[in-house]
């Protein structure tokens, strides 16, 4: 844009001294030992599963995790780096499910209809948010979020109504193109013991994608567009007063956001080869997705990864541990009510208020601290 | 604010009269005149209209606590829903040693019942709302940013906590047999329990335009919506005043609850968050932090969605939303912005 000083200083000086790696992370590196031994970790994990791992339960929580943390990430765009909360990111989360349901399902099991999908719930997601944006964001910034709620919850109700399109509440079953399907090999010999099939290449899909656009979104908030955005979230008059047009950005961060998560939808889909309301749309994920956020760490890219990866895997086993506690407990009025398994929400949400008074840098926020 | 200074005001002169702006208040007839055409029968038409109102006074008791603490705070509580719902399970306190009261051939029991429920709803979402907003919103003053993810927070441990002591399944909800049935006159059908909240949501509406226009609190609160600093420097405890405002809205929101409970008969923790996206409509539209601008917005969004719902029943779904785009596009700040924001 040509609003842009056009300086041909470097824009940040610790971008001068650095390598590839460097360059890859867009010069935001981690900033704590501890946190670099975690991402490590995680992105290891992440990337060696199917071999680390057999069954087909920890590959799927592992493309759960990849595909939250780009989801999540995109929603720290908006949350952490631009201050705007929107309650519609699960409903472009669930346009880019739909778009390749339905492409899917009704074109054929072809990788033609998955980019015909793609790039139809990609369009329809500019439209939306661009019309949301400029509905919205040029009053007030909390009509945002009040209209994003609305706006969100009239689409999850089309989704289950038009149900000769979208499967109604059923959500929609379809099949994938060969080469990512069970009975698909890649390579005739299996690599360390492992079958290379069409799940794993499906899996590396979804991992790569997600990798690619998490470094995606990491170059975003650490490019002038992202300073401008942080700027006008510590104080919006003064963006305004030198001469950035608050509105314009806001609805570019907030389109930005809504297409990454189309993206995540897209690879939701495709990893479960299915789409319902359950998976993408409903307002449970919304609510799980600002949990991610924030006890991750609010306006930092790396927040997201510990969040959703934080998250997904307390979703799978924390309710496991509550189910014991609950059951030790029997007996005493309220309290096995409290730690039932099915209440684990109550506890995370309580952590999320403590989070948002205490530590509103999250888990990264304490680590940085730390170090 | 800043006018002040380069407005001489001569103390002899009266002072100028508050214009009503009548425009959006025309909107309401003008519209039930528009959809009588499209409706066609004339009894049909009074029915949609009769029930769109009963509809809007609810929607209005439940969304004027929310706009008058934002108005007088400028706080956005999300967790507003949870207020609802948890009025609306508070009827059970009554409901379960009362039970006969509504089973019962009488109408005043019937309705003393209903009026029981409502103190009882009243009452507890009142003190929880003492607590929610010590706890929960005291620390955030000032920051909208926060006051979202932490009243967000807030509802998400309410709603659980009432999954936890009333447990998490539907609980049937039955209306005191006085209020069931409907008045027949000729073609025209109106459900009572609708005219009974049809009369509730009017005493609430004049009550509290009574109570903001002709009281010395209602001036206070007025003050303080238009420049608290200045109150405080007056003298008057601006922190007693929102803490009481903010207790009255929850209240009110309990009572909308027990209305709405009665109205839909089944309780569920999700039932405030749900009925929470027409409130956020409905206060956008009537201009955030007015009360006379959310019982339009109300009556608005509730006759077109009946309308609607007649007239094109796939549209109705996102009626509210068309809705609520117009009216952004004709007056940005709602039908009756306030003053200062």
């Amino acid at each position: 844009m040509s609003e842009f000083p056009a300086s041909t200083l470097a824009f940040d000086e610790t971008r001068k001294s650095g390598g590839i790696l460097s360059g890859l992370l867009s010069s935001d590196m981690p900033r704590s030992k501890r946190l670099t031994v975690i991402l490590l970790a995680i992105l290891v994990l992440l990337a060696a599963t199917p071999f680390l791992f057999s069954g087909s339960q920890p590959l799927s929580t592992a493309a759960k995790i990849c595909v939250f943390i780009v989801l999540v990430a995109s929603y720290d765009l908006l949350l952490g780096y631009t201050g705007i909360v929107s309650f519609a990111h699960t409903m472009f989360f669930g346009i880019g499910g739909y778009g390749i349901a339905i492409a899917l399902e009704r074109l054929g099991a072809t990788w033609m209809s998955v980019a015909v999908g793609l790039v139809a719930a990609l369009s329809l997601s500019t439209v939306l948010a661009v019309a949301i944006g400029i509905l919205s964001l040029r009053v007030r910034a909390i009509f945002f979020s009040m209209i994003t709620l609305a706006v969100a919850s009239a689409m999850a109700v089309l989704a289950s109504q038009l149900s000769d399109i979208t499967g109604g509440e059923d959500g929609l079953s379809f099949q994938l193109p060969a080469e990512l399907r069970p009975a698909f090999r890649l390579l005739s010999e299996p690599i360390f013991g492992v079958t290379v099939n069409g799940r794993l290449v499906a899996y590396y899909i979804v991992f790569i994608v997600a990798l690619m656009m998490f470094l995606l979104l990491l170059r975003i908030v650490n490019s002038p567009f992202g300073r401008v955005l942080q700027a006008i979230r510590e104080n919006e008059f003064r963006a305004e007063a030198l001469g950035y047009r608050v509105v314009a950005y806001r609805t570019a961060a907030s389109v930005i956001s809504a297409l990454v998560a189309t993206v995540a939808g897209a690879l939701m889909a495709l990893w479960l080869r299915y789409n319902g309301p359950d998976t993408t749309l409903s307002f449970s994920i919304m609510i799980d997705v600002l949990l991610m956020v924030v006890i991750g760490g609010m306006g930092t890219m790396y927040g997201s990864v510990i969040g959703a990866a934080l998250f997904v895997l307390a979703q799978s086993y924390l309710q496991v541990l509550m189910d014991a506690g609950s059951k030790a407990l029997a007996g005493i009025p309220l309290l096995p009510d409290l730690i039932h398994p099915d209440r684990w929400l109550l506890w995370l949400g309580a952590l999320f208020v403590i989070s948002v008074y205490a530590f509103p840098g999250g888990i990264v926020g304490r680590l940085r601290q730390a170090r | 604010m800043t006018d002040i200074a380069t407005e001489p005001t001569a103390s002899s002169e009266p002072l100028p009269r508050t214009r009503t702006d009548w425009l959006p208040l025309l909107l309401l007839p003008a519209l039930a005149l528009l959809a009588l055409p499209f409706v066609g029968s004339g009894s049909t038409w009074v029915t949609l209209t009769v029930a769109g109102l009963a509809m809007g006074m609810m929607i209005f008791l439940m969304a004027s606590g929310l706009t008058l603490v934002f108005g007088l705070m400028d706080i956005i509580n999300f967790g507003h829903g949870v207020f609802i719902s948890l009025g609306a399970y508070a009827t059970l306190i009554v409901l379960g040693p009362l039970a006969g009261w509504g089973q019962a051939d009488s109408v005043w029991l019937n309705l003393g019942l209903l009026a029981l429920c409502i103190l009882a709803a009243m009452g507890v979402t009142g003190i929880v709302g003492a607590v929610f907003e010590r706890v929960i919103v005291r620390p955030v003053y000032g920051s909208h940013l926060k006051q979202i993810l932490v009243t967000m927070g807030g509802l998400i441990v309410a709603e659980q906590a009432i999954h936890a002591i009333w447990g998490a399944s539907p609980i049937p909800l039955p209306l005191p047999q006085a209020l069931r049935g409907a008045f027949v006159f000729g073609d025209v059908v109106v459900e009572r329990y609708r005219v009974v909240a049809v009369g509730i949501g009017f005493v609430v509406f004049i009550g509290m335009q009574l109570l903001l226009n002709r009281t010395r609190l209602g001036l206070l609160i007025r003050a303080g919506v238009e420049n608290p600093e200045m109150v405080e420097a007056l003298g008057y405890r601006i922190r007693r005043l929102f803490v009481s405002v903010f207790v009255a809205g929850s209240a009110l929101a309990g009572l909308g609850g027990v209305m709405w409970a009665f109205y839909r008969q089944t309780l569920t923790a999700g039932m405030g968050m749900e009925v929470m996206v027409l409130v956020f409509i409905v206060i956008i539209i009537g201009g955030l932090g007015s009360v006379g601008g959310c019982f339009v917005g109300s009556i608005l969004v509730a006759l077109v969605a009946n309308y609607v719902g007649f007239i094109e029943p796939k549209l109705a779904l996102i009626s509210n939303i068309l809705v609520m785009a117009l009216v952004l596009i004709w007056r940005p700040q709602g039908l009756f912005p306030v003053a200062r924001r």
